[in-house]
């Protein structure tokens, strides 16, 4: 079969030997035989890892579990610098975690039941593919916005028992945080673990209402028609 | 200057990295890969503490297990110390907020392992390294540890006996650069990736720490030790963790039969798979009669990675499997200390290091243990050695700048290396494998040396200097053969059968010759052995 690669300079073809395979053993295929210059990221090869995630005819994919078809364009992710190739810059946005400040802020003692740990046993599933990211239209327009995995990390801490100090993250994802979401579930939609970021950040949104955040965007729209200047 | 440098950034690494931060050290954690993509994501099963949750428990019977499961090539002291410090190791990591499952009455909740008295492994589903992981990356995001990325290691900075650092490939920038710290450790991982297309592990278990370990002057030992996992998924290889038999998984072979208990320890279940797969028959693990229910809820995983790369459904149909290489238990020789034999001011810590844990085999749940547990004991032990160097010793990285820069501008490239490494995948698993056998191991050994004397033919296709994944692939290639050769040479030397070593010509353990650490070290140019009793 054919495929395309979107390369630093160009797009290339590829013709793929195989009737049936993984994205991920196609890239290598063509690595270890054809051309080694070509660049991409991978490690585990069992979808735990979050390393080899790229887009395929403009949808977020891990390489290790993409079943490849005819004519299939690949590409790096968005909102990332391109290295090489499909290999990406994932340092900056990994950024997002400590604006974030996704961790458990304050340990309290507490008894934790297993209805508790369920409540956020997806959320803790995230591999950090940046899957996620790449899909976020928000970030076409605002490059500083936190992003859907950081949300959903800060999401599963302040809903840990054990978190003591809920408002310190919660004051952290305020600006360029939770009231950027345009809640249109793209993220939710190319999760190669099934994580709904948008749910959580409706949640966040919930707890921060509690602790007297409200939207900024209401608030324009209020008051922002009188205002004038 | 730089306390401490820590080399690989997977739960040892991170993990020593938080202890030494603890105590005011200033610490550096390199890796060639993100923290999040390391090896340690991959564990599946759980990890052990006898807390006696589930099922009654004690310390004394999860040292037991892993004595037993040793055979004989421990450190008694060493097992003693971690199954000790195994419940303290959960309560740190709960307090760091690892989600670990629970139990009706709010405990953590623990499952059987096989080879395990008792249910003792802690978990979270089947993600329970990856959770744990997360979690300590986050905590390290938390303390601001400073953690550095895509930067292979490629040798230690030595001066007489002391480690000065380490010099390393920036793999964004191709740059060869000298990072220097008081004390180094080194938490690198382990050398599965041997058995190319036949393991587990992912592509970067390619033993770099060790062997730079061996370039530098120290000493690495049991390096034929390598542990089959019984059940990855025929196709592809990967693993469908333990906790599918410890639920109740059967294997069954072609007649529907079942041959074996499925939860003795691991050597002699991925020997019972291989005989059968010898003698033609296949073999399918069985979980259907668990349900779609229970499936779902305690491995959703393995659910997913059968659909994917075998193409069946767990829930309806029979799991083609083949036993494959899942870890390493020889490495860097360490004392108690997890001082590396043989260097001054160097530590090594998890898969990479041979801490007399493990023995002969690994059991189940122990090696998510040994990273927490040893990793913070080597970033406690790390802090407070204070060796200043007296010259700014700057040989070793002129040494690795002139190699990187003779691949670039002199070597040939007439050879595909990638083939060589695919066909050596192979050849390790059927050579030095499962069973193993003199001739064929004596045989294997002298073609993986002509291939190391012809690695000036192979070299690399891709001249560009930046993010040249070929050139880490090289590096990584290279390090696979020194570490090869000595998996080799100490299977051959061992006519024995002891763990997950076996020898069909010598069936049974020989405590006379063989209750024995193989150690291994370069001396001018020239890999040395010899066998050192294990007294306890």
């Amino acid at each position: 079969m054919q495929i395309t690669i979107q390369r630093t300079h160009e797009m290339v073809n590829y013709e793929i030997p195989f009737e049936s395979t993984t994205l991920l053993k196609a890239l290598y295929h063509i690595k270890n035989n054809e051309d080694n210059s070509l660049t991409f990221s991978s490690s585990c090869r069992s979808s735990v890892c979050g390393t080899c995630a790229v887009r395929v005819n403009g949808k977020e994919v891990l390489a290790c579990s993409h079943t490849l078809q005819e004519g299939d364009l690949i590409e790096p992710l968005k909102y990332h610098e391109v290295q090489r190739d499909l290999k990406v810059n994932k340092q900056k946005v990994r950024e997002t975690l400590r604006t974030s400040t996704a961790w458990l802020q304050q340990t309290q003692e507490t008894s934790i039941s297993e209805q508790q740990v369920a409540l956020t046993e997806k959320q803790s599933d995230c591999i950090l593919c940046d899957s996620c990211y790449s899909a976020c239209p928000v970030l076409e327009v605002n490059p500083n916005f936190i992003g859907p995995f950081a949300l959903t990390r800060a999401y599963r801490y302040t809903a840990d028992p054990r978190e003591g100090n809920i408002q310190a993250t919660i004051d952290n994802i305020q600006t360029n945080g939770v009231w950027d979401c345009t809640l249109c579930g793209e993220c939710t939609a190319v999760c190669p673990q099934g994580i709904d970021p948008k749910m959580d950040i409706t949640m966040l949104r919930g707890t921060s209402a509690q602790f007297g955040y409200s939207d900024p965007n209401f608030q324009a729209m209020d008051f922002g028609g009188f205002g004038g200047f | 200057m730089l306390d401490i440098l820590i080399v690989g950034s997977g739960g040892a690494g991170l993990s020593a990295a938080l202890s030494a931060k603890e105590q005011g050290a200033n610490v550096l954690v390199v890796g060639k890969s993100y923290p999040t993509a390391s090896q340690t994501s991959m564990a599946q099963g759980g990890m052990n503490a006898a807390l006696g949750n589930v099922t009654p428990d004690s310390i004394q019977a999860h040292y037991e297990d892993t004595i037993k499961s040793a055979h004989g090539l421990c450190d008694r002291q060493m097992v003693q110390q971690m199954c000790e410090d195994a419940p303290n190791s959960i309560a740190w990591l709960e307090k760091l907020g690892v989600p670990f499952d629970r139990t009706v009455d709010s405990k953590v909740a623990q499952r059987q392992l096989g080879g395990a008295s008792s249910k003792r492994a802690c978990y979270a589903q089947d993600y329970t390294g990856l959770k744990i992981l997360h979690t300590l990356y986050d905590s390290c995001l938390k303390e601001r540890i400073e953690m550095i990325e895509e930067h292979l290691l490629l040798n230690l900075i030595v001066e007489e006996g002391n480690v000065l650092g380490a010099t390393f490939l920036d793999i964004i920038t191709g740059e060869v650069k000298a990072i220097h710290a008081k004390t180094t450790i080194l938490a690198t991982g382990g050398y599965g990736a041997l058995y190319k297309n036949f393991t587990t592990n992912s592509e970067g278990a390619t033993g770099d720490g060790i062997a730079a370990v061996l370039r530098a002057g120290g000493t690495i030992s049991n390096m034929e030790f390598v542990q089959f996992h019984p059940t990855a998924l025929k196709g592809s290889a990967t693993l469908i963790s333990e906790s599918a038999r410890g639920e109740g998984g059967y294997l069954v072979n072609n007649k529907n039969e079942r041959f074996v208990d499925e939860l003795l320890p691991r050597d002699v279940v991925a020997r019972a798979i291989f005989e059968q797969i010898n003698s033609k028959e296949e073999v399918f693990l069985d979980i259907r009669h668990l349900g779609e229910e229970k499936l779902l809820h305690l491995m959703p995983q393995e659910v997913h990675l059968c659909r994917l790369h075998e193409g069946v459904d767990p829930v309806t149909q029979l799991i083609p499997i083949k036993p494959v290489a899942h870890y390493t238990m020889g490495g860097i020789n360490v004392n108690p200390k997890l001082e590396v034999t043989g260097l001054k001011n160097c530590y090594a810590v998890g898969e990479c290091s041979n801490a007399k844990i493990h023995g002969a085999n690994r059991l189940g749940g122990n090696s998510l243990l040994e990273i927490v547990s040893l990793g913070r004991l080597a970033g406690k032990h790390a802090v407070g050695c204070d060796y200043h160097r007296t010259t700014q010793n700057t040989t070793q990285l002129q040494n690795d700048q002139e190699y990187i820069e003779g691949l670039f501008e002199e070597y040939p490239y007439e050879r595909n290396f990638y083939k060589i490494q695919d066909q050596l995948g192979v050849d390790f698993y059927n050579n030095a494998g499962i069973l193993r056998d003199n001739t064929q191991l004596n045989n294997f050994l002298n073609e993986l040396r002509v291939i190391k004397a012809d690695l000036d033919n192979m070299g690399i296709g891709d001249k560009n200097r930046e993010n040249n994944t070929n050139l880490v692939d090289f590096l990584q290639f290279q390090n696979l053969l020194e570490v090869g050769e000595v998996v080799l040479d100490a299977a051959l030397v061992r006519d024995e059968s002891r763990g997950a070593h076996y020898k069909t010509a010598f069936p049974n353990e020989d405590d006379k010759h063989f209750k024995a650490d193989s150690l291994y070290w370069i001396e001018e140019n020239v890999l040395q052995s010899k066998l050192v009793k294990v007294v306890n």
